[in-house]
């Protein structure tokens, strides 16, 4: 049944396109994205802790030894519940698409097909294909839709600035995609061919030397999707010139694709592949090391580059990569608490950076047609749009981190996984946070509570009010997170098990540390 | 002297007759019968004559005996020729169905006629196991090649392509069969596995190496593999589109068949090796130089294009390079992986040649002058989307599993994955190729109309059809691409 989230999504999109009407597209989107999470919500409930759903299993390509395996478990199911609240919340938010909005949706339910089938594929190779199925939709979406900042709509640059943006996110991914390509053939040429099915592939006798050399290829393939610093950067300039839909999803969802992919292929797979080396390089040991430094400085530099930031959605977009460095710190952890925390913070990012672009790219953007800062301080949007204002405090202190949102829990365990296995980096990352107070407070106090206009001169805005859908989008994405933040017993009884089954057998050693 | 029974013969070339005969009555029926009638009727009986003898031929192909083979390899059937064979039929199918889009001659019937002549030709090709009747079939389709090249007698560019072809391809000739008599001279024999017997020595005459380059030269200027594939970006550009889609599709099955065949039963003992570290001389390095100079230079020259031929043109090159991969690994894996890639790549890129057929009649070259083409015909610009991913790699169009399968069977072929280097620059290249082919979609999809004014496409019918059926076989193929293998696959 949770396959159908897949093949629903694909049907709707055909279904949209078809649509004779815009209304009708748009309503349909929703219907059916509210369908996926609905099958994804009736799962959660007939769920039985610990146990690998699975969904569909045949052979696909028997003379490659490729199989059509669709299976969940609780990290699956966990991502697909986010997938589904991130595309009924970007559907909600993307009401008042008027241009080629058969297309939009079109494009956009396809996105959401790739990612539902990324997350429920048990085998490699049918993983990549969702992988890939999820890459060119993006192109599209942000080329076709994006947005510019002030001053370049309308003009011949603005054009050129979308399309900069969406060929710079199609290469990088495309880019990382060539990477894990090149792992995959090199599983699929020294296993023989014989299959490509996760149980299989995490039960094969590998080589160290091997893993040492498929492990980084595969992570940092999949890192460049979960804006692993440096390979970060089409992330805020790609979450920028997205629609607010698509930027929601870029960041709520798709960074997740990869994040989920150093979990579930690199480290599940080739968990020989973190072992001390043997020597140093520059002070590193491992590849473990190596990637936990990028982390953290993704932590630090993403925080720092959103503070000194004037364009509203770039904020948003750097942080994003500052996020994201949880997730990876939580990975390279190796502790049952850390990747617990990294799974959290998947979700919980996916949220809340969700629901921070849904308010800088909708609510304010599409009423006041800029981004910048200092041009929205003036208009004193808090008094004009007190909706949008009161969410964006809300979903600014979910995203830094205070208890009551998810994002606390997450950061929390991500930072005693830390504290138990790379003692100093909590330092780091405890600045990085600090920082992400900050940025967060500045941007919050430039945009809503700006001075009052000294001239009269000063930019007006007359803004149509907060619309009821987006009033639905944004309750939904912050109930989620304050839901989680209370209980996070939901997601953490979905994640641990799911982290102790014997697919995780070569990651843990024998016991958690 | 074996005797032949020439009732066997008759009944093994019969597919082969069908087509002929079908151009021939095609031929004469437009000089004759049809001479008063207006274009479009001679073009629409001159189709479906063609047609209906390539259906007839697939019709016998599917009746004949599996195995059976000519004295001398003249003539060797085996259940692989007859899969190529097919596919070779039904190419050429489609490209006569496009062919309706075209209005740049009067000579209808030759035109027609000599797509099947080539066809023919190329049935004979994929079926000689004889260097002989190779170098005897390779020159008669290269002829109706070059023929088709020049067909639209009102541009200078398409004369300038098809002598510019004509030139390259003669001269690649003399190479070739300076190469093959070198062969007989140091076998005794033009048989395929009668020269692998006799050569079949532990050491390397240098002689040998000579005719295996002069081979590699010659078969290099076919398959448009660099450095000598500068025929191609002009051919492509110049020739009629239906015609270039044919050089692009059929043309590319036939001879990286029959490259297979020579080198791979031929010079079975002559391999060497072109592992890291590794290297050993023979034939497999030779084509492994030619193989990645291909990939990297088809594909960076394909960035710089403005033209959407000359594009596909070099992107073309850059697939040699990666279908070369799978005869370098010369296992029986990689000969299915390449069987399926080939095929694959020719339905897609004739596709391709299809829907700017489709486009001709406003003299579409550059890529800018696609704009709005998602506005004006959307379904156009969805098979346009199809053909150009699949020739992309991304899935689930049947390019990326042809990558995948030849990347991974091009890998295992050597013991510790030697031709790693090879496949690693192929993975980068193909990374690369991403840009160009999205930047064709760009102006497809992305791009505001030049002049909102621009009416809607109106095509054919037919020509609509037969697009839709190609995209619909490039999907099919890459979501179940089992159904190719279970007639290629490996034993």
């Amino acid at each position: 049944m949770l396959a159908w989230t897949i093949y629903l999504s694909f049907i709707g999109a055909l279904a949209a396109r078809l649509a004779p009407s815009k209304h009708l597209a748009r309503v349909l989107a929703l219907v059916t994205a509210v369908a996926g999470l609905t099958l994804s919500l009736i799962t959660l409930v007939h769920w039985r802790p610990g146990e690998l759903l699975t969904v569909t299993q045949v052979a696909w390509i028997p003379q490659l030894g490729l199989s059509y395996h669709l299976a969940a478990d609780g990290i699956s199911l966990t991502l697909l519940l986010l997938t589904g609240i991130a595309a009924t919340a970007g559907i909600l938010f993307s009401w008042n698409i008027e241009h080629r909005t058969q297309e939009f949706f079109a494009f956009y339910l396809v996105l959401i097909g790739g990612v539902y089938g990324v997350f429920l594929s048990f085998d490699l190779f049918l993983l990549f294909v969702f992988y890939e199925i999820a890459i060119i939709p993006k192109y599209f979406l942000i080329a076709i839709w994006g947005s510019v900042p002030r001053g370049a709509a309308g003009t011949p640059q603005a054009g050129s600035l979308r399309e900069y943006a969406a060929m710079k996110l199609a290469l990088y991914s495309f880019a990382g995609s060539a990477l894990v390509l090149a792992a995959m053939v090199c599983v699929w040429a020294t296993t023989g061919g014989q299959s490509f099915s996760f149980e299989a592939l995490a039960s094969y006798p590998f080589t160290p030397h091997f893993q040492m050399f498929a492990f980084p290829l595969v992570f940092v393939g999949f890192a460049v999707l979960a804006g692993m610093w440096p390979f970060h950067t089409w992330a805020p300039t790609g979450h920028a010139a997205a629609p607010t839909a698509a930027s929601m999803l870029l960041a709520g969802v798709v960074m997740k694709l990869g994040a989920y992919g150093c979990l579930r292929v690199a480290m599940m797979l080739f968990p020989r592949g973190l072992d001390p080396w043997g020597f140093h390089v520059l002070g590193f040991g491992s590849w473990r090391g190596v990637f936990a430094v990028l982390a953290l400085i993704g932590i630090v530099y993403g925080a720092s580059v959103a503070l000194v930031q004037h364009d509203f959605k770039f904020v948003i977009g750097y942080s994003s990569v500052s996020h994201m460095g949880f997730v990876l710190l939580g990975l390279m952890t190796l502790t049952q608490i850390g990747l617990d925390g990294a799974v959290f913070q998947m979700f919980s990012h996916g949220v809340i950076a969700g629901l921070l672009f849904a308010v800088v790219g909708r609510m304010v953007y599409d009423r006041t047609h800029t981004r910048d800062l200092n041009e929205l301080g003036p208009m004193r949007l808090a008094h004009v749009i007190p909706f949008a204002a009161v969410i964006f405090v809300l979903a600014g202190m979910a995203s830094i981190g205070l208890p009551g949102f998810s994002g606390f829990i997450a950061e929390f365990q991500v930072l005693i996984g830390t504290w138990r296995a790379l003692p100093w980096m909590v330092v780091f990352a405890g600045i990085g946070i600090l920082i992400g107070i900050a940025f967060t407070g500045r941007a919050l106090t430039k945009a809503f509570f700006g001075e009052p206009p000294q001239r009269v001169s000063a930019p007006h805005c007359d803004c149509p009010p907060i619309s009821l859908p987006e009033k639905c989008g944004a309750i939904l994405l912050l109930g989620t997170s304050l839901a989680v933040g209370l209980y996070p017993r939901i997601l953490t009884d979905l994640i641990l098990p799911a982290l102790n089954s014997p697919l995780f057998q070569g990651l843990r050693g024998g016991t958690w540390r | 002297m074996n005797s032949v029974s020439y009732l066997d013969l008759l009944l093994c070339t019969l597919p082969e007759i069908a087509v002929a005969l079908a151009g021939l009555v095609a031929l004469t029926l437009d000089i004759t019968l049809l001479r008063k009638s207006p274009a479009a009727n001679r073009l629409r009986s001159t189709v479906i004559i063609g047609l209906i003898g390539c259906i007839l031929a697939i019709h016998f192909l599917t009746r004949a005996p599996l195995q059976y083979s000519l004295p001398d390899g003249m003539f060797v059937v085996t259940p692989l020729t007859r899969v190529v064979q097919i596919s070779l039929l039904v190419l050429a199918m489609f490209t006569l169905l496009l062919t309706r889009s075209t209005r740049f001659t009067l000579h209808i019937g030759e035109y027609v006629a000599l797509i099947l002549f080539a066809t023919v030709a190329m049935m004979f090709l994929v079926a000689a196991q004889n260097l002989l009747l190779i170098f005897i079939a390779l020159e008669f389709l290269s002829l109706s090649l070059y023929i088709l090249t020049g067909f639209d007698k009102r541009s200078r560019q398409s004369a300038e392509a098809a002598l510019k072809y004509f030139l390259f391809g003669g001269m690649s000739a003399g190479f070739l069969l300076f190469g093959m008599s070198l062969l007989y001279g140091l076998s005794g024999s033009i048989e395929l596995p009668k020269i692998a017997a006799a050569l079949n020595t532990p050491t390397l005459d240098p002689l040998l190496l000579i005719a295996i380059v002069m081979v590699a030269v010659g078969f290099g200027f076919k398959i448009a593999a660099a450095p000598f594939h500068l025929w191609a970006p002009d051919a492509y550009q110049g020739a009629p589109t239906v015609s270039a889609g044919f050089i692009a599709s059929s043309s590319k099955v036939a001879s990286f068949f029959i490259l297979a065949q020579v080198v791979i039963i031929a010079l079975a003992g002559a391999g060497g090796s072109g592992a890291f570290r590794a290297y050993h001389p023979g034939w497999v390095p030779v084509l492994a130089i030619l193989a990645a100079l291909s990939m990297v230079l088809g594909n960076l020259a394909a960035i710089a294009q403005t033209s959407l031929r000359r594009l596909l043109a070099y992107s073309a090159i850059g697939h040699a390079g990666y279908m070369l991969l799978g005869i370098i690994a010369h296992t029986q894996q990689s000969l299915s992986a390449l069987l399926y890639y080939v095929i694959t790549y020719a339905l897609a890129s004739l596709g391709a040649f299809g829907v700017l057929g489709a486009l001709e009649s406003e003299g579409i070259d550059r890529i800018d002058d696609l704009r709005g083409l998602s506005r004006r015909s959307p379904s156009l610009a969805l098979c346009l989307m199809i053909f150009i991913l699949s020739l992309a790699g991304i899935p689930p169009l049947a390019g990326f599993f042809g990558k995948f399968y030849i990347f991974s069977a091009a890998l295992s072929a050597y013991p510790s994955l030697g031709l790693l280097w090879l496949v690693l620059l192929a993975i980068a290249m193909s990374a690369v190729s991403l840009y160009y082919y999205l930047r064709v979609l760009k102006a497809a999809w992305v791009a505001p109309d030049a002049a909102a004014v621009s009416p809607a496409l109106r095509t054919p019918l037919v020509t609509r059809l037969a697009l839709w059926l190609l995209a619909a076989l490039v999907v099919i193929l890459g979501c179940l691409p089992g159904l190719l293998l279970n007639w290629i696959g490996p034993g």
